[in-house]
C-alpha cells in the first residue's frame, strides 16, 4: 500500500495538536510551524498530482481492513486535483492572516490545520460515513475560525455564525438519515461497494434508494450553496476576517465535489437501479443551478458592500459548477473542473483585495458612500482590481472566460432547451458580474468623496505576497491553460469510468502482518 | 415493536423540528438535541432490529447477522452521537456568548417587534 495517500490528513492532524498545545505560549514559532507544515501539505498534493496522472486509481485501507469491513481512502485524478487546489487556497490564505490577523484571536493556527485536514479527509475518503465524519470536522473548524477576529465586527460574526451552525447541524442531520437509509437498502457504506448494490437493487427498494439519493443531495447542496439553501453565504463571508474568507472559498467546492463524485460514482448512468436514482437528479440539479446563476447575477448588482458582492461572486461561481455538473455529459464536467481551478483562485484573491480596498478607504467596502483611496494605494489596488475582476467576470483572456467557453461548447452539444438556457443564463449572468463589477470599480476608485484617512496602515509585505500569489496563480492558470485542461479532461474521463475505481478500492489487498499473532501465541501455549 | 419504533423516531424529530423552527437560541439547542435523538434511533432501526441475539459472536455460534446483533450501526451511532454532543457544547457556548454580546437569545441577536415572534 502506497501509504503517501494518508500523508495529507496525518501532517495537520499532528500540526494543528501542537499547534494548539503551543498557541498561546510560543506565537512566532506556532506561527513558523503551521506555515512549515501547509507548505508540506502542498509539497505532498503536488507529488499526490504527478502520482494521480499516471492514471491509476489509488487505494489506502485505513486499519488494514479489507475495503467492505474497514474504511477506505482512494486518489484519483479529481481528489488529487481538490487536494493541490485546497493546498493554494490555503498558503495564500496563511501569508495574508500572517501579516496581523492570526493575532487577533486564540488558536487561529490549530483551527487553520484541522480544517485542512477535514478537508483533506472529505476529498480522499472512499466511505461515506467517513465522509460525514469529515465533513463535521471541518464545519467544526470552521465554526472556529468564522468566530476568530477582533472585537469591530463580533456582534455580526456572531450572528453569521450562529445561522451557519444551525443550519450546518440540521444538515448533517439529513446526512445521517440518507446514510441510514443506504446502510439499510445495501448493507454497505463503503462508495465503491454502494455503486456496484445500487446497480444491482430490486426494484422495490429503488423508490428509498431515491429516497437516500436526494437527501444527500440535500446536504450536499448545503454546503455548495444551492439555490434554496444558499442563505447562509453571504452573510458567512461577508462577516468572516478576510484571510478565512479566502480560505472558504474552497469550502462550498467540498459540496459541489461531493454532488460530482457521488452522481458519478454511486447513482451514475449505470445499469438497473441506479439509472432510476440517477434519473432523479437529472431535471432538478441543472434547473436548480440555473436559478442560483440568475439569482447570484442579481445578488452581484443589488450588493452595496464589496464584500457582499464577491459573497454573491461566490454563489455564481458554485452555480455554474452544479451546472456544469448537472448537466452530466463528460464534456461538460471537464469544463466545470477546469472553471473550479481558476473560480476557486479568484475568489480567495477577491476576498483578499476586498479587504485591502476597505483598509484604505475611510467609509470601508461601501460602495455607495464615496471616498477617496489614500494615494500610495491607488495604483497597486487598482491593479489588482482590475486583474480580478476580469477573471471573475469571465472576460477574455484571463482564467474563468476559457471555463465559461468550454462550458458552452459542451452546451452547444446537449439536446434540447438545455443548450439554450444554459448558454442565455450563462451569458446573462457574466454580462450582470461585469457591469457590476466595472459600476464598483469606478465608485471606488475614480469617485472623489471623504479624504482618506491619515493613518493608513501600510500594506504588510506578507499582504503583498498573498495577493501577488493568488493572481499569479490566476493567470498563470490561463497561461497554462492547455496542460490543465489536459488533467482536467483526464479526469472528467476517470469519473465516467467507474469500474476503475470500483475495482481498485474493492481489489484493494490487506498487508500480511509480519507477525502471525494467533499462531505465536497458539505455540507458545497461552491461547484460549 | 417496528410501529413503536417508527413512532418514537417521527416524535422525536417532529418536536426536533418544532423547536428548530422557533427563532430562540436554548430552543434551537434542544430542537437539534432531539433531532440528533431521532435520528439515531432511526439509524439503529436501519440495522434491523433484533431481540435475543447475541451483540458479538459468541464461541459455538455462526458468525452471521442471523445469530448476532448487526455491530456496524451501532458503530455508527456511537460516532454520531459523539459528535452531537460535541456540536450541542459548541453550540450552546456559542449562544452564550451570543446573548452576552446582543442581550437577547433571538438568533438574529435582536428582539423582533411585538406580536410577531
Amino acid at each position: 500500500m502506497n501509504h503517501w495517500l494518508v500523508a495529507p490528513i496525518v501532517l495537520p492532524l499532528v500540526t494543528g495538536a501542537l499547534a494548539a498545545l503551543t498557541g498561546t505560549r510560543w506565537p512566532r514559532a506556532t506561527a513558523v510551524l503551521s506555515l512549515a507544515a501547509t507548505l508540506g501539505f502542498l509539497a505532498l498534493s503536488i507529488a499526490l498530482v504527478r502520482q494521480a496522472e499516471a492514471g491509476a486509481v489509488q487505494a489506502y485501507l485505513l486499519g488494514n481492513w479489507p475495503a467492505r469491513f474497514g474504511i477506505a481512502l482512494a486518489l484519483d485524478r479529481l481528489a488529487a486535483l481538490m487536494l493541490l487546489l485546497t493546498a493554494l487556497v490555503a498558503l495564500i490564505s496563511l501569508l495574508y492572516a500572517l501579516a496581523a490577523e492570526h493575532r487577533r484571536g486564540l488558536h487561529f493556527h490549530a483551527l487553520f490545520q484541522f480544517q485542512l485536514m477535514g478537508l483533506a479527509g472529505a476529498f480522499l475518503t472512499a466511505d461515506l460515513f467517513n465522509l460525514f465524519v469529515f465533513f463535521e470536522l471541518l464545519l467544526a473548524a470552521s465554526y472556529g475560525l468564522l468566530l476568530h477576529g477582533g472585537a469591530e465586527g463580533r456582534r455580526e460574526r456572531l450572528k453569521a455564525t450562529v445561522h451557519y451552525m444551525v443550519f450546518n447541524l440540521v444538515g448533517s442531520a439529513v446526512f445521517l438519515v440518507a446514510v441510514g437509509l443506504l446502510y439499510g437498502i445495501a448493507g454497505t457504506l463503503n462508495m465503491a461497494d454502494l455503486a456496484v448494490r445500487l446497480a444491482e437493487l430490486p426494484p422495490d427498494s429503488r423508490t428509498l434508494a431515491q429516497a437516500a439519493a436526494l437527501l444527500l443531495l440535500t446536504v450536499f447542496a448545503v454546503k455548495a450553496a444551492l439555490l434554496p439553501l444558499y442563505f447562509w453565504l453571504p452573510d458567512a463571508y461577508a462577516s468572516a476576517t478576510a484571510p478565512v474568507a479566502a480560505l472558504f472559498a474552497i469550502m462550498t467546492k467540498v459540496g459541489v465535489y461531493a454532488i460530482a463524485r457521488t452522481t458519478t460514482l454511486m447513482f451514475g448512468s449505470g445499469s438497473g437501479g441506479a439509472e432510476a436514482t440517477a434519473l432523479v437528479f437529472q431535471p432538478m440539479l441543472p434547473a436548480l443551478a440555473l436559478a442560483t446563476l440568475a439569482l447570484a447575477a442579481i445578488g452581484v448588482l443589488a450588493s452595496v458592500r464589496l464584500r457582499s458582492l464577491v459573497a454573491y461572486l461566490v454563489v455564481a461561481s458554485a452555480g455554474t459548477l452544479l451546472l456544469c455538473i448537472g448537466l452530466a455529459t463528460r464534456d461538460s464536467v471537464a469544463a466545470g473542473l477546469f472553471y473550479l481551478v481558476t473560480s476557486t483562485l479568484v475568489a480567495a484573491a477577491w476576498f483578499l483585495v476586498a479587504d485591502r480596498i476597505a483598509a484604505a478607504r475611510a467609509s470601508g467596502d461601501a460602495l455607495l458612500r464615496p471616498a477617496a483611496l489614500a494615494p500610495r494605494a491607488w495604483a497597486p489596488l487598482g491593479l489588482a482590481f482590475i486583474v480580478a475582476a476580469i477573471a471573475a467576470a469571465g472576460v477574455p483572456p484571463l482564467g474563468s472566460f476559457l471555463g465559461k467557453a468550454l462550458l458552452l461548447q459542451a452546451a452547444g452539444r446537449l439536446p434540447g432547451a438545455w443548450a439554450a438556457w444554459t448558454v442565455a443564463l450563462v451569458l446573462v449572468s457574466s454580462l450582470a458580474m461585469l457591469m457590476a463589477l466595472a459600476r464598483a470599480g469606478s465608485s471606488l476608485f475614480w469617485k472623489p468623496g471623504a479624504p482618506a484617512p491619515a493613518a493608513v496602515a501600510g500594506h504588510h509585505r506578507l499582504h503583498v505576497a498573498s495577493i501577488v500569489l493568488a493572481l499569479g496563480l490566476v493567470v498563470s492558470a490561463a497561461l497554462f491553460a492547455r496542460p490543465l485542461s489536459a488533467y482536467t479532461d483526464a479526469a472528467a474521463t476517470q469519473l465516467f469510468a467507474r469500474q476503475a475505481y470500483i475495482a481498485a478500492v474493492l481489489g484493494a489487498r490487506s498487508v500480511p502482518p509480519a507477525h502471525d499473532v494467533r499462531r505465536e501465541m497458539r505455540e507458545r501455549g497461552d491461547a484460549p | 415493536m417496528s410501529l413503536l419504533l417508527a413512532l418514537a423516531i417521527g416524535t422525536l424529530v417532529g418536536c426536533g423540528v418544532w423547536l428548530l423552527l422557533r427563532a430562540r437560541t436554548f430552543d434551537l439547542v434542544l430542537g437539534l438535541t432531539l433531532l440528533s435523538y431521532g435520528v439515531n434511533l432511526f439509524i439503529f432501526v436501519m440495522g434491523r432490529w433484533k431481540t435475543d441475539a447475541a451483540p458479538i459472536v459468541a464461541a459455538g455460534r455462526a458468525a452471521t447477522l442471523a445469530d448476532t446483533g448487526d455491530p456496524l450501526p451501532q458503530a455508527l451511532v456511537l460516532t454520531a452521537i459523539v459528535i452531537s454532543f460535541a456540536m450541542t457544547a459548541l453550540l450552546l457556548a456559542l449562544a452564550l456568548r451570543t446573548h452576552a454580546a446582543t442581550g437577547s437569545d433571538h438568533v438574529d441577536g435582536v428582539e423582533p417587534e411585538r406580536g410577531a415572534r
